[in-house]
């Protein structure tokens, strides 16, 4: 019984996303008719939980949930609609082949390393949360424009400008001084300890394609301070069933509000009328119609794919088409016949964050080998063991490894065909040494490098950001300028993905504020 | 086939396959550089050039002049989003004046386009543009080469220029109308000739491969013996420029890739070129802001004048008022015109005092024998072009 009028809605969102199931949430409690259509069988884009081996189960991307504001969970009614945690506060370890496992904040271990350390400790800690509270309000709060001539613009600038002068003469000068600078050089002034800057360094650059000395890595480092320290998020946390309960939840909400949701449909273009966004054909020959898009997919892929050059201005999509977006983080999965024993870590904290970073140095040596296409025999990694928390990810008895692996390139000498495999051989071998015994408990093992991520997700590079973060692509002019603000310059095209402003991680605010902004827009 | 030309740091201005033949011809030792080639500037005098123009037939080196093929699937769309007009109207056979915008819907510079077939074009341009074409293309299947080297051309133009070029044996160069081009030949050498030119008179510009090009200068002047033939340079060329009101780059605009300074760069509705946008076809760089801009209506206007007496007003601000209070705008393009009798210039001059039959006054400084002069002098904002005879669109043309 096919209608032979084609389906239509308000609102189409492309992609479900985190970012654009909060946009559809949102909008579809303001009473608009929103229609979410995801490429892939499941919503969640890389914030999904999805089986990898028989019986095992991982947080296929992102696998630890501490950036949403929890004003966002609440009003979303989250934990209504299935979000629960398996565990919350997870201490971050530092580990080291040269030194024991350092809980990070615990100031009588670091006190035995260096009295120094311990004493800089806490207010250099203090500090970076008041500066990232301060960030906080740049991600909470849609960017300004440029050059700008409305009233709400400049008053957001004014309100930034207020906020900075309120730290203080003397903190302001601190935070003008350090926020263009590299994290290896604050670093390296404030502590002594290897793993301690170790750990600190590799917060400034996961997720994104920079070395420890690269400028510009304070801002991130910040950044991502600002997410987790801020008195409205939660700090790491381990979602019952992995990250996939997050955006599963995020869908009920979603739909609860009266958004629909089809999965398997991917758009293939945007339908432009009368240089206005009027729809969008998926890839089925299937035509939709609606007054207004929204793009969860990346900035590349929505300018330059799914739109199409031809509706847009030579000067802005050269801006586009130098969006940095090549992605150099990649993701480890593994399932363990047994419960893995990391040297010099203690029980209670082998559910938390094990950061392997042994010091500033060892990540600049990391990151270098990635400029010439290849890949570092140590990288670093960010592991976590869900099943400590949670039985329900693999069968009893048995566990699942789940590791960040930063400085894979996107592109490798020789093609990820011919490295793959190696690759994983070594990091499992990287694993073992601080693991003894784990490379013999390995019962299937996945490596994602960013070209895998690029496939499976359909984000361009496989990039955590869909794009860099970096001065050049940040806040004012993330994207690029012409598509600030979750506008484009194709009226009635909108973007919420993490391309736009605040940019990636598991978040939801780039989803609020491109729902906000359509709705300033619509009558 | 075509010579490779010697790289720049070798040899800093290239010449055209016609320099033997020029610098035989020129007595002044005056050149100027043009888009990487060296170029006669004045061979014998302006004057006589300059009338050679509007009575005779002029051959004009306009090999510098910069040349791009654009091929392939998606030529005619990449071309269509390029320029403001709708190129889809361009049949096979013919040559549109055309302008393209950056994004700001600022002007970046005009040309022509030839439409060779379906889905191959060709854009004549006086500076390079490969960086905005092939930024341009991203997202198009079309294949852009610069092509400038290997194609030779001379404009032959004048009243008596048609004459000319049937006198040479181009079969059928009578019944081409304006902006149309054909494939003819010459004593066996391929002739690509259009029916366009930068005179406002009649005139054609002659295509050819280099190898063909002093054999076909040589006939040409022979050709032409009768009818007063002579090569002239790009003073004399400007002159006539002038008078037929087109628009000279860096002269009445300046790229807005090029300018530095905020609010230097132009638009095609306040260069007066607004018959040039079709805002009805698909989307075109600069539309959105064209479409604005076209909304509130531009701040400023090129404009022709008439302006008193007869002493070019080169680059004079212009005011208002005859006590020079108000600054309303300046001048661009001067020059005493010969053929109109009349002192006439370019100016780009503020809303609201740019419209037809409006006075304005031109501050205009005299050297007087190491003294300087100021002038006021009143100038009425007047129809361009300054000089357009009816023989420049009659086809055939009158052949004496
Ligand atoms: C290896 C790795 C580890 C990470 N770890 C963490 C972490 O621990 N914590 C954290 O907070 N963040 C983490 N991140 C970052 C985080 O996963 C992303 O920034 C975030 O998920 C982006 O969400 P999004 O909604 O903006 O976009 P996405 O999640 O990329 O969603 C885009 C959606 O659009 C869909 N789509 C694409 N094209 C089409 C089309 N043509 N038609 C229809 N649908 C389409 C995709 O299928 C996808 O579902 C990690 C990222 C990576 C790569």
């Amino acid at each position: 019984m096919s209608s032979v009028r084609p389906d239509s809605a308000d609102v189409i969102i492309i992609g479900g996303g985190h970012n654009g199931l909060v946009c559809a949430a949102t909008l579809a409690r303001a009473g608009q008719s929103v229609l979410v259509l995801e490429a892939a069988e499941h919503v969640g884009g890389m914030a999904i939980t999805r089986r990898f081996a028989e019986g095992f189960k991982v947080s296929a991307a992102a696998h630890l949930f501490n950036q949403m504001p929890l004003s966002l969970v609440r009003d979303l009614n989250l934990k209504h609609h299935g979000l629960a945690f398996a565990a919350t506060d997870l201490p971050t370890i530092g580990l080291s082949p040269d030194e024991a496992p350092l809980r990070m904040g615990d100031l009588d271990a670091l006190n035995v390393r260096s009295e120094a350390d311990a004493r800089a400790y806490a207010p250099f800690d203090r500090r970076m949360n008041r500066f990232g509270k301060l960030i906080h309000a740049i991600l909470a709060s849609t960017p300004p424009r440029l050059g700008t001539t409305l009233w709400e613009d400049k008053w957001a600038l004014a309100k930034m400008a207020l906020k900075l002068r309120l730290l203080g003469r003397k903190e302001m000068r601190e935070l003008l001084r350090i926020i263009g600078m590299n994290a290896y050089d604050l670093f390296e002034d404030e502590f002594q300890t290897p793993v301690l800057k170790g750990v600190l360094g590799f917060d400034a650059i996961v997720g994104s394609n920079f070395g420890p000395r690269a400028p510009g890595t304070v801002l991130t480092y910040l950044y991502r301070r600002a997410a987790e320290v801020s008195a409205d998020s939660s700090t790491f946390v381990q979602p019952i069933g992995g990250l996939g309960t997050v955006t599963q939840a995020l869908a009920r909400a979603a739909e609860a509000a009266g958004a629909r949701i089809r999965t398997q449909a991917p758009v293939a273009r945007i339908l432009v009328e009368n240089d206005h966004a009027s729809g969008v054909l998926l890839e089925s020959g299937e035509t939709i119609v609606a007054n207004t898009v929204i793009s969860n997919v990346d900035a590349k892929t929505t300018f330059l794919n799914l739109l199409g050059t031809e509706h847009l201005d030579t000067g802005f999509v050269r801006r586009i088409d130098h969006f940095r977006s090549a992605g150099m983080t990649a993701k480890l999965h593994l399932a363990l016949a047994k419960r893995p024993n990391f040297t010099g870590v203690k029980p209670e904290w082998l559910g938390g964050r094990l950061v392997l970073s042994p010091s500033l140095n060892e990540l600049e040596r990391a990151f270098n080998p990635t400029k010439y296409q290849s890949v570092s025999a140590t990288p670093a990694l960010e592991i976590t063991i869900p099943t400590i928390h949670d039985s329900s990810l693999a069968p009893t008895g048995q566990h699942v490894l789940s590791s960040v692996v930063q400085y894979v390139p996107y592109s490798i000498k020789g093609g990820w065909q011919t490295h793959r495999a190696a690759l994983t051989t070594q990091l499992i071998d990287l694993l073992d040494q601080h693991a003894p015994g784990l490379r013999d408990s390995v019962v299937a093992a996945e490596l994602l490098t960013p070209e895998d991520l690029e496939k499976e997700f359909r984000v361009t590079g496989g990039h955590w950001h869909h794009g860099d973060l970096a001065f050049d692509q940040f806040y004012m002019v993330r994207p690029v300028p012409g598509a600030t603000q979750y506008q484009t310059p194709l009226p009635g095209l909108y973007l919420c993905g993490a391309s736009s402003h605040p940019g990636g991680g598991v978040m939801g605010l780039a989803g609020r504020h491109a729902a906000h902004r359509v709705m300033s827009k619509s009558p | 086939m075509n010579t490779p030309l010697a790289p720049h740091y070798k040899k800093p201005l290239w010449e055209t396959p016609f320099a033997e033949r020029a610098r035989a011809l020129q007595q002044r030792d005056s050149y100027v550089p043009w888009a990487g080639y060296s170029t006669v500037d004045v061979f014998t005098t302006v004057e006589q050039e300059y009338f050679a123009i509007r009575n005779a037939t002029t051959l004009f080196d306009l090999t510098p002049m910069v040349k791009y093929r654009i091929a392939g699937p998606d030529a005619e769309r990449y071309v269509n989003r390029l320029v403001t007009r709708d190129i889809r109207k361009l049949k096979v056979g013919r040559v549109s004046y055309v302008v393209w915008c950056n994004d700001a819907g600022h002007l970046i510079d005009d040309g022509t386009v030839f439409r060779i077939a379906e889905h191959d074009f060709r854009i004549c341009t006086a500076e390079r543009q490969l960086d905005w074409f092939m930024d341009s293309a991203i997202g198009f299947k079309v294949e852009i080469e610069e092509v400038t080297s290997e194609i030779a051309a001379l404009a032959v133009q004048g009243p008596t220029s048609c004459f000319v070029l049937k006198r040479l044996g181009l079969e059928g160069v009578e019944q081409l109308k304006p902006f149309e081009w054909r494939n003819l030949s010459a004593a066996g050498r391929p002739v690509m000739v259009s029916r366009t030119g930068f005179t406002g008179d009649l005139g054609y510009e002659l295509w050819m491969r280099p190898e063909h090009a002093l054999g076909l200068w040589d006939d040409l002047m022979d050709a032409g013996q009768s009818r007063g033939i002579r090569p002239i340079g790009s003073q004399a060329l400007n002159m006539a420029r002038i008078e037929a009101g087109f628009l000279m780059p860096n002269v009445d605009f300046i790229s807005a890739e090029h300018t530095i300074r905020l609010n230097r760069d132009r638009s095609p509705l306040e260069l007066g070129l607004e018959w040039l946008i079709d805002f009805d076809k698909p989307h075109f760089n600069g539309r959105r802001a064209l479409l604005e801009e076209n909304r509130v209506g531009p701040k400023r206007r090129l404009v022709g004048l008439d302006v008193a007496g007869n002493k070019p007003a080169h680059g004079a601000l212009l005011y208002s008022d005859e006590a020079g209070l108000k600054e309303v705008g300046h001048v661009t393009s001067a020059m005493w015109s010969p053929t109109c009798k009349r002192n006439i210039a370019l100016a780009m001059i503020n809303t609201p005092h740019e419209g037809l039959g409006s006075t304005v006054w031109a501050d205009v400084y005299l050297n007087r024998e190491l003294m300087w002069e100021r002038r006021m002098l009143r100038s009425q904002v007047v129809e361009r072009p300054f000089f357009a005879p009816a023989r420049r669109r009659a086809t055939p043309p009158n052949d004496r």
